[in-house]
């Protein structure tokens, strides 16, 4: 099947606007601004059952249509912040189909109304920010970005906006403060960003890849869309394959496809033709899945990795063979998490700390019980008590750790 | 001089971005330029900036403290920051950079004696599947590094070294 997103594998040249036109580039967007309302592109999103990529997993559609149309104006900011460990499939659609990302911002943009839009990136993509600079800046010359656009009253301008290095800034009302030039610290929600967002206006924050699937969506229909993965979880996902395979990379492959096909038929298998000993879906921030037959042959969707004690998250896939210990694997996510707590709430930036020490102190006294279990019961109170998701995910590996894998927590 | 001063045109460029009632969006922005002005930030910098976006030089030095990519201290004209985080680590990162201190004769967090390179240790970096990675972060900007091994970085090192000596 070629490739919907990652579509440069296909079509080599498809970064030149020349290429991408001609291949049906900003057709769609032509299309929504001079022949559909707003209104009708929320619903045909709505109905291809697209849901956000960046980790969430909530429908876009759904997404769009709680923004406040009593205050204007509207932003859209597309999320470019991709810091996940173990995500890099952000980047390679940025660096390699830059204008079906932007093309599917504009589109976003005109079905909740917003004549702005940002393009939140990671402050490493400083190359990326530079190449989307100039291709926006294309978009400008072809008439295709700016004012009046076709003809209408529509107008629209696309701009970037580099992070600094903060994790945080993935989270929706923190990267939200850190374009508004202050620190990347999250806000309390509610009021989310629909109502209260980018300078106290109604916001829609969309990830890259979610943003990058809506030309297509809107060329071929909401009923093709779906007819590709699984009744929850429609359409492809750019699937990030790391850790202890022998090829990692990105893999654009329906939802549905086995963890066994992503890793063997797609990845290679493991590195030295060990087994599989335990999966992390979602980056740093998964779950534990303790790796057996039945679970390799599990679907990757929504509701199918939910079966498994997990979140596919933004489906960063994490292999870890029977190497690997599994305490050394959490002293690598806590340590993450613990450098990347923005401060601002008590549970997160002490528990980290503490999770830390004790992490530390483990292997080094022995595997004492009790030092396990004060590490369990720290990350445990953590749970439902932190201001926003960073808090929380800083706890999955540790809990999922030390539950799935006892072994690994005592001495040899 | 001001950064307004020595760059107008980048500096209209940044407040162009942003509504003109919220300019302190472009702190973030003015803060690279000043950074690739002098290799790191100043607190003259930091005022110019306060005054440019008519905000306290704490707001600036809160910015400047927070995110891990601006720095206010002069270090290595050359910043390696390599990442060894858990994906990166699964596939040797630990072992490469302990190789590379090695070879530099440097730990983790220090410049080699000749002013040109700063070894750091940092997270995901999104290049987990091109691992051992890193990026270089100087005053021309950031620029990856990917599948790389001991040899390659050091032959890096050195092209480093003769550039800069052709400069000076």
């Amino acid at each position: 099947m070629s490739h919907i997103l990652l579509r440069h594998r296909d079509i080599p040249e498809i970064s030149s606007l020349n290429v991408y036109r001609k291949n049906g580039g900003f057709e769609a967007f032509k299309k929504a601004v001079t022949k559909m309302k707003p209104g009708q592109v929320t619903d045909l999103v709505k109905a291809s059952g697209l849901r956000g990529r960046g980790g969430a997993g909530f429908p876009t559609g759904v997404k769009w249509s709680f923004i406040d149309n009593k205050v204007w104006p509207h932003y859209v900011v597309a999320n470019a912040d991709e810091s996940e460990p173990g995500t890099f499939k952000d980047r390679e659609i940025m660096e390699s189909n830059p204008f079906q990302f932007l093309e599917g911002v504009a589109i976003a943009s005109y079905a909740v109304g917003a004549n702005t839009a940002y393009v939140y990136l990671r402050g490493e993509f400083w190359q990326a920010a530079q190449f989307l600079d100039e291709k926006i800046a294309e978009l400008e010359k072809a008439g295709l970005l700016g004012g009046r656009l076709f003809g209408t009253n529509y107008s629209l301008r696309i701009h970037t906006h580099l992070g600094a290095g903060a994790y945080i800034c993935g989270e929706e009302t923190a990267m939200l403060e850190s374009i508004e030039g202050k620190r990347g610290q999250p806000r309390i929600r509610p009021p989310f960003p629909a109502v209260y967002g980018l300078y106290g206006k109604p916001t829609v924050v969309n990830n890259v890849e979610t943003l990058t699937n809506l030309p297509m969506i809107l060329a071929n229909g909401a009923d093709w869309y779906k007819s590709l993965g699984t009744p929850d979880s429609a359409g492809v996902k750019v699937f990030s394959l790391s850790g202890r395979v022998r090829k990692p990379g990105n893999y654009e492959l329906p939802f549905g496809t086995t963890f066994r096909q992503l890793i063997y038929d797609h990845g290679g298998g493991v590195q030295d033709g060990r087994p599989v000993k335990a999966i992390m879906p979602a980056g740093a921030s998964s779950s534990f899945i303790v790796a057996n037959d039945q679970v390799l042959d599990t679907k990757m969707d929504y509701a199918s990795v939910r079966t498994l004690g997990a979140d596919l998250g933004s489906a960063s896939v994490i292999v870890i063979d029977d190497t690997v210990p599994l305490d050394w694997v959490i002293h690598k996510t806590i340590h993450f998490f613990k450098h990347e707590s923005c401060g601002k709430c008590t549970p997160c930036r002490e528990g980290t700390y503490w999770m830390m020490h004790l992490i530390d102190r483990i292997p080094q006294s022995g595997y004492l019980k009790a030092d396990v279990d004060l590490l369990l019961n720290v990350a445990t109170q953590m749970q439902n008590k932190c201001l926003c998701p960073l808090g929380e995910f800083s706890t999955m590996a540790v809990v999922t750790g030390i539950e799935r894998f006892p072994q690994d927590f005592r001495k040899a | 001089m001001s950064l307004a001063q020595e760059h107008p045109k980048e500096v209209k460029q940044i407040l162009a971005k942003y509504p003109p009632e919220h300019k302190r969006s472009a702190v973030m922005p003015l803060l690279y330029l000043a950074q690739r002005a002098e290799g790191y930030i100043t607190k003259q910098a930091m005022q110019d900036i306060a005054d440019t976006l008519e905000i306290s030089v704490t707001d600036v030095g809160a910015i400047v403290g927070f995110y891990t990519l601006y720095h206010d201290k002069k270090e290595g004209k050359y910043r390696m920051q390599v990442c060894t985080d858990l994906p990166c680590a699964l596939r040797g990162a630990d072992q490469f950079m302990e190789s590379l201190c090695a070879n530099l004769g440097i730990k983790v967090g220090e410049t080699t004696a000749d002013g040109l390179l700063t070894l750091e240790a940092v997270t995901c970096l999104a290049g987990c599947d091109r691992a051992p990675m890193f990026q270089i972060q100087s005053r021309a900007g950031l620029k990856y590094y990917e599948d790389m091994t001991v040899d390659k970085t050091m032959e890096l090192v050195e092209a480093l070294k003769n550039a800069g000596q052709e400069a000076e």
